[in-house]
């Protein structure tokens, strides 16, 4: 699929003595955009009662544009590699601003099913494009650095809900004064409608900013004084090359995924239920000891973290290696659980600070995964295989609130559940991360025999940018 | 085969880049620290 002249990759190859660090805020300016996904609680409830639904019909609008994540990243990953960072963001851009401007006719006709269509499916593609359109671009800047520079941009995501959400609350107040943004008051289905439409524009802009100021680098440009051998050392960094269609025939390719999933389905275990979890741990009868405004602060606290652990443990993955973090993500993972399961309750400080890592490992995980990628099947078409592995992503996002909301219902009525009611599911999780601990174990280099031929992966390369 | 045009980004640039995705994080950071300062009240 040929795209416009002013989006095609040769127009956007960098000249020599280009800044590579006007490649994170490009993209940044992408990723904070679509971390909007993670601030749809906001208006959860303005939803549910502008539409008079259930909280499962309006929450399934998340799950699916997360579905459609994982979906078009798989689907396409390939035409985000072979047309370039300029192209992905801005059809990025394009597919998710239309999904809030469908998805405000929606609210403004009572249609939920636009909604669903607008935000979910629409959306949702132009999420999957966009979190992954600045990855290979990062990596080929940053060889030196991948984790760094895949942490940056994946730490925008995480921060995107941070802007988000006091913004959205900010803009539903000037669009009906009767809402505060304190609990107990609901905007209206109007200023709902009013906030997408205002979102989607705001986000246009920042989009195309990111879009027109990216940049890729010229084939063979390598930064000053760094030169690939330096990083050969490591068994499992790779100079080779795997294309996106081999790569998902090696065992460790699907290793991986395992390991993505169940890192993520535990965190979104905790995220999924923060506010009413840490009230239910300090439970005393039908009272918390934790007030509603103090949960409110408890799920402003992980997104920090989910944020912070994005960048802090990508850029510490560069130091002591990929594979050996994931067993600090998933082993170290698992501890933590066991302790949030066995004295979490014992006083909310412990609860916050256990939760608070878990989070940190959990946005870790993601933020790490590309530099794994590249480390296992070289910067060929790690965009690619980035989105091919982001399935595991929408799997999680399925089982995570599936275990965890499944098991509650078995332990008792919301609202009346105390910190014993979760063992079960928390040690479901320990489970999990168990599994995706021994599948890091097993990641050994991809066989030689994957391996692309040198001048194929070079002449695929001028291809791509020649179309 | 021409050597390709040699070119310097703005240090301007590059802040003004910078600040446009900063501005915008500092302020969503700022708003969540004070919603979970009241966590520790």
């Amino acid at each position: 699929m040929a795209v416009p002249s002013f989006l095609a990759r040769e127009r956007i190859v960098a000249r020599p003595g280009f800044n590579r660090w006007l490649i994170p805020p490009a993209a940044l300016a992408v990723h904070l955009c679509i971390g909007q996904a993670y601030a749809t609680s906001v208006y959860k409830a303005a939803l549910v009662s502008h539409f008079e639904a259930s909280l499962t019909a309006i929450g399934i609008i998340f799950s699916i544009a997360i579905v459609m994540l994982g979906l078009s990243a798989a689907l396409f990953g390939t035409w985000v590699d072979r047309n370039g960072p300029r192209a992905a963001m801005f059809t990025s851009a394009c597919f998710w601003v239309t999904g809030f401007l469908v998805g405000s006719l929606g609210i403004a006709t009572d249609q939920l099913w636009l909604l669903y269509l607008g935000y979910g499916v629409i959306g949702g593609i132009g999420l999957g494009i966009g979190y992954i359109s600045p990855v290979s671009t990062l990596i080929k800047w940053f060889p030196d650095r991948p984790g760094l520079a895949t942490g940056m941009a994946i730490m925008g995501f995480g921060g995107g809900a941070l802007i988000a959400s006091p913004l959205s609350r900010q803009l539903m107040n000037w669009y009906d004064p009767a809402y505060d943004g304190t609990a107990g008051t609901t905007p209206s289905g109007s200023a709902v409608a009013q906030l997408f439409l205002t979102l989607g524009l705001v986000y246009l802009v920042f989009m195309m900013f990111g879009a027109f100021i990216v940049r890729v680098p010229a084939e063979g440009w390598k930064p000053a004084g760094w030169e690939p051998s330096m990083v050969k050392h490591r068994e499992l960094v790779t100079t080779a090359s795997v294309s996106a269609g081999n790569a998902i025939r090696t065992p460790q390719f699907w290793l991986l995924w395992v390991v993505l999933f169940c890192n993520v389905t535990a965190g979104i275990g905790i995220l999924e239920q923060a506010s009413p979890m840490i009230q239910d741990f300090f439970r005393d009868g039908d009272t918390s000891t934790v007030a509603v405004t103090a949960a409110a602060g408890f799920v402003g606290l992980l997104s920090l973290f989910n944020m912070g652990g994005r960048f802090v443990w990508s850029t510490t993955s560069d130091f002591i290696g990929r594979k050996p973090i994931y067993m600090v993500y998933l082993g170290v993972g698992m501890i933590l659980y066991v302790l949030l399961a066995t004295v979490g309750s014992s006083a909310t400080w412990v609860f916050v600070i256990l939760a608070a890592l878990i989070i940190s490992f959990y946005g870790g995980g993601f933020a790490t995964v590309p530099a794994y990628l590249r480390d296992l099947f070289g910067t060929y078409q790690v965009g690619a295989i980035h989105g091919r592995l982001l399935t595991a992503w929408s799997a999680a996002g399925v089982a995570g609130p599936l275990i965890v909301n499944g098991v509650l219902d078995t332990q008792g009525t919301p609202g009346e559940l105390v910190a014993g009611n979760y063992r079960p599911a928390l040690f479901i999780m320990v489970g999990l991360l168990a599994v995706g601990f021994v599948a890091n174990l097993l990641i050994k280099p991809v066989a030689a025999r994957w391996h692309e031929p040198e001048h194929r992966t070079t002449t695929s390369v001028r291809e791509g940018a020649a179309r | 085969m021409s050597e390709p045009q040699q070119t310097h980004t703005p240090v301007g640039l590059i802040a003004v880049a910078w600040t446009l995705v900063g501005v915008p994080l500092a302020y969503g950071l700022y708003q969540t620290i004070k919603t979970a300062s009241s966590l520790f009240g």
